[in-house]
């Protein structure tokens, strides 16, 4: 659009050859960073940390439920018994004491490991971000699910990484689909690194996989050769009280496990592990090592105090409680409010009920307009590599009070309704392709430190 | 005042709040680098009783979308009695509406392209193909289409095509319920800021903006690398002059005080088209505004405390 104005008269002598791009790296970058863009739709997020918006966007836990004071008094103790090793560096596969107590726990999920088969790291983010720095090269295709935690896609596209996107229903991971993506991908002479899924309480879909559907899939990852990563930070959070059998239970060489105390203690306690044959351990920690030396001390005796001294699941049976009543607000709002042709998932644990709207419609181009009527959702488009999701949007019920939770479905219901009415008047799918979310996923998601 | 105190006004609750915050950290830095005392406040329930409590010597409203530009908050202000940097609330709330800034400036017989203003309602009540199509008929293609208020090119789309119509009203209703569709202008996209440090308003160099997606939309805004810059524009001396003296005109015609930023094409025969008017304009890193400043050769933070000195002497005349 911008052509310089032919002279008349005199020059103004200011006609530089080159501007300004206000970024003296443009030309260091790495390839890798090409999406990542500023977004109006990731900037409306800012405004759903106002008191003013119900926010049901943000996936933070509840730990308003957590007695700071006992766990003040947690690290009181630890400090006092155990400062100098708490302040200090540390082993880069994590606390042994820390690694015995993590077997125990997912021994309630089935999984038997040895501690030495247990590396701690900085959250289960970092544990995924080293299992794709250590399997994947720039180009490798790996499975995920339709939709996929963000988190895990922002991973993945950090190491240019294909993501081949499976189809789920309510039941999670559809092992057909599975087959199908497994049979497209091997026509084209490419053989995915690993399937991650989410079976348990998916995040941002809220399904699970039953028993029976795990082990089919498993059995199709084991003939096809495939290692599955199971991200699982909601296991223990079902509201049936019931723990579901972790996929590595039935397979210890060809499962990694990968699980987190950020919803069962506390997120910015920052803790997380990989539960991974030797071989792969060996190498996570090597990696490990290299990223941050050692994960915190400090964190890791905390949280080894608090699980030693405290009755924690106990702790983990409040919090359920507490994510079961927001969970029923969503669920009886929903019904209550969206109009004919919306469809949800109706979770039995976890965080998040997925929402699809009627036809027609688009979450991301609607989301300014929610944020006007002060409500927030990340919309599905966040969840995906491949641009899906624009019909569908997730909701976060950790988080506000439950009369929050149906004032803020309430409003939601007015937009969708706003929304359909535009619709109908212009009689047209909105949201021009390469306008909203066009960058990177993560673009069109908050931050971690939004509610 | 009992305070020395300057109160930097960032947040709010718009489209717009994530720039503002970045453009209010950024003008507190800058003012406090002048050794000023700086409080950065949101514009939430709090707000006024601190004001009342404690009255600052000035406010900085660094606020961007409604509320901060529509003049709602500069009523309150002058309510309270406290000073503040920039426009008074009329001036602020005539600027803030598009179609109601253009019809001021055309009156002053500054160009502007010609447009029509379109609620959501009279393409429900007339039915939206026959109005798309006289809109069509009447200003031809390209056009753009943007939301009457509110900036950052939020909901804004160049439309070249009749089928990308539909989708482009839509996408501007959903920051607004009144567009404004306006013949596309082709030129040299240029902003010019104008500020008075206390011996009359003065242009500063224009800003030339050649984003690299043709459009200057959020991304090509606010992600720095993806727009070049060229400050001074690429404008002869006869055509840096025009745009300097619409700047003016628009800043004097409208009313306006301490800041503002024009945003204007330059056509090929050198004839400018005034846009819209900008009476908080951004201060981020990537904003036009510094880029002005610096081009000019002052300092951001120098400017930004004559600015406060100049509020805290008007409203020392005025009271």
């Amino acid at each position: 659009m911008s052509t310089p104005v032919p002279a008349s008269g005199d020059p103004s002598g200011s006609m530089a050859a080159h501007g300004s791009r206000l970024d003296p790296h443009l030309a260091r970058y790495a390839a890798r960073t090409h999406g990542m863009t500023a977004s109006e739709i990731r900037a409306l997020f800012s405004v759903a940390s106002r008191p003013e918006v119900v926010s049901l966007a943000g996936g933070m836990p509840n730990i308003a439920a957590l007695p700071m004071d006992v766990v003040a008094a947690s690290v009181a103790e630890m400090l006092s018994k155990r400062g100098h090793v708490a302040l200090q560096y540390g082993s880069g596969q994590g606390d042994p004491i820390l690694r015995e107590q993590i077997c125990e726990i997912v021994g309630l999920q089935g999984v038997h490991p040895h501690p030495d088969d247990v590396v701690v790291t900085v959250g289960s983010q970092m544990a995924l971000d080293l299992v794709t720095r250590i399997f994947c090269d720039p180009g490798d295709v790996i499975l995920a699910e339709a939709p996929s935690y963000v988190g895990a896609l922002g991973v993945f596209r950090a190491y240019q990484v294909d993501v081949e996107h499976v189809a789920m229903d309510e039941h999670g991971l559809i092992p057909e689909a599975l087959r199908d993506s497994l049979i497209a991908l091997a026509a084209q002479g490419r053989a995915p690194k690993f399937l991650y899924t989410i079976p348990s309480f998916h995040n941002p879909a809220g399904v699970s996989q039953p028993a029976e559907r795990r082990a089919e899939i498993l059995q199709i990852a084991q003939s096809a050769g495939v290692l599955v990563i199971e991200d699982d930070p909601y296991g223990l959070l079902g509201f049936d009280g019931q723990i579901p059998q972790a996929m590595r239970a039935q397979d210890a060489e060809g499962v990694i496990y990968l699980g987190s105390f950020s919803k069962t203690f506390a997120a910015g306690i920052r803790v997380g592990w990989a539960v991974a044959p030797h071989g792969v351990r060996e190498k996570l920690t090597l990696a490990a090592e290299a990223a941050v030396l050692c994960p915190p001390a400090y964190s890791q005796l905390t949280i080894s105090t608090y699980l030693a001294t405290q009755p924690w699941m106990d702790q983990v049976k409040t919090f359920r409680e507490v994510y079961r009543e927001r969970r029923d607000a969503t669920l009886e709002s929903l019904e209550q409010h969206m109009p004919e042709g919306a469809t949800w998932t109706k979770p039995d644990g976890g965080f998040y009920v997925w929402v699809t709207l009627p036809p027609g419609m688009d979450a991301t181009a609607m989301l300014p307009r929610a944020i006007t009527a002060r409500v927030a959702y990340v919309p599905g488009t966040a969840f995906y590599m491949d641009g899906q999701g624009r019909r569908s949007m997730r909701l976060s019920y950790c988080f506000p009070e439950p009369d929050r939770i149906r004032e803020g479905v309430r409003r939601l219901a007015g937009v969708i309704e706003e929304e359909l009415e535009l619709i109908s008047t212009f009689g047209t799918a909105i949201g021009a392709p390469g306008t909203h979310g066009a960058g990177a996923p993560e673009t069109t998601a908050p931050g971690p430190e939004v509610m | 005042m009992s305070s020395q105190r300057i109160v930097v006004l960032a947040g709010g609750l718009s489209h717009e709040r994530d720039v503002s915050v970045r453009s209010g950290r950024r003008v507190a830095e800058a003012l406090r680098a002048q050794g000023l005392d700086v409080e950065e406040r949101d514009m939430d329930a709090e707000l006024i009783p601190s004001l009342v409590a404690d009255p600052p010597a000035c406010v900085f409203p660094v606020l961007h979308g409604a509320a901060g530009e529509d003049g709602a908050i500069r009523d309150v202000l002058d309510m309270l009695g406290v000073p503040y940097v920039g426009s008074g609330p009329t001036p602020c709330r005539v600027s803030y509406d598009k179609p109601v800034a253009k019809a001021i400036i055309d009156a002053a017989d500054i160009a502007t392209p010609e447009g029509v203003v379109l609620p959501h309602a009279s393409f429900r009540e007339l039915g939206a193909q026959a109005v798309l199509t006289a809109v069509e008929d009447s200003l031809g293609l390209p056009v753009v289409v943007k939301p009457t208020k509110g900036g950052s090119s939020l909901g804004a789309t160049i439309v070249r095509n009749a089928a990308e119509l539909p989708g482009a009203m839509v996408t501007c209703f959903s920051y607004g319920d009144t567009a404004l569709i306006e013949r596309y202008i082709e030129g040299i996209e240029v902003a010019v800021s104008v500020i008075d440090l206390g011996e009359g308003p003065f242009a500063l160099p224009a800003v030339e903006i050649v984003p690299d997606g043709g459009f200057y939309d959020y991304a090509a805004r606010y992600t720095a690398g993806m727009t070049e810059f060229f400050t001074p524009a690429r404008l002869t001396a006869e055509a840096s002059a025009a745009v300097a003296a619409v700047a003016l005109r628009a800043h004097d015609v409208l009313g306006l005080r301490g800041i503002s930023r024009s945003d204007l094409i330059v056509e090929q025969d050198g004839s400018v088209q005034f846009l819209e008017v900008n009476v908080a304009p951004g201060m981020t890193e990537t904003s036009l505004f510094p880029q002005a400043v610096a081009a000019a050769g002052l300092d951001l933070g120098e400017v930004c405390a004559s600015l406060v000195d100049g509020a805290v002497e008007l409203d020392a005349e005025l009271s």
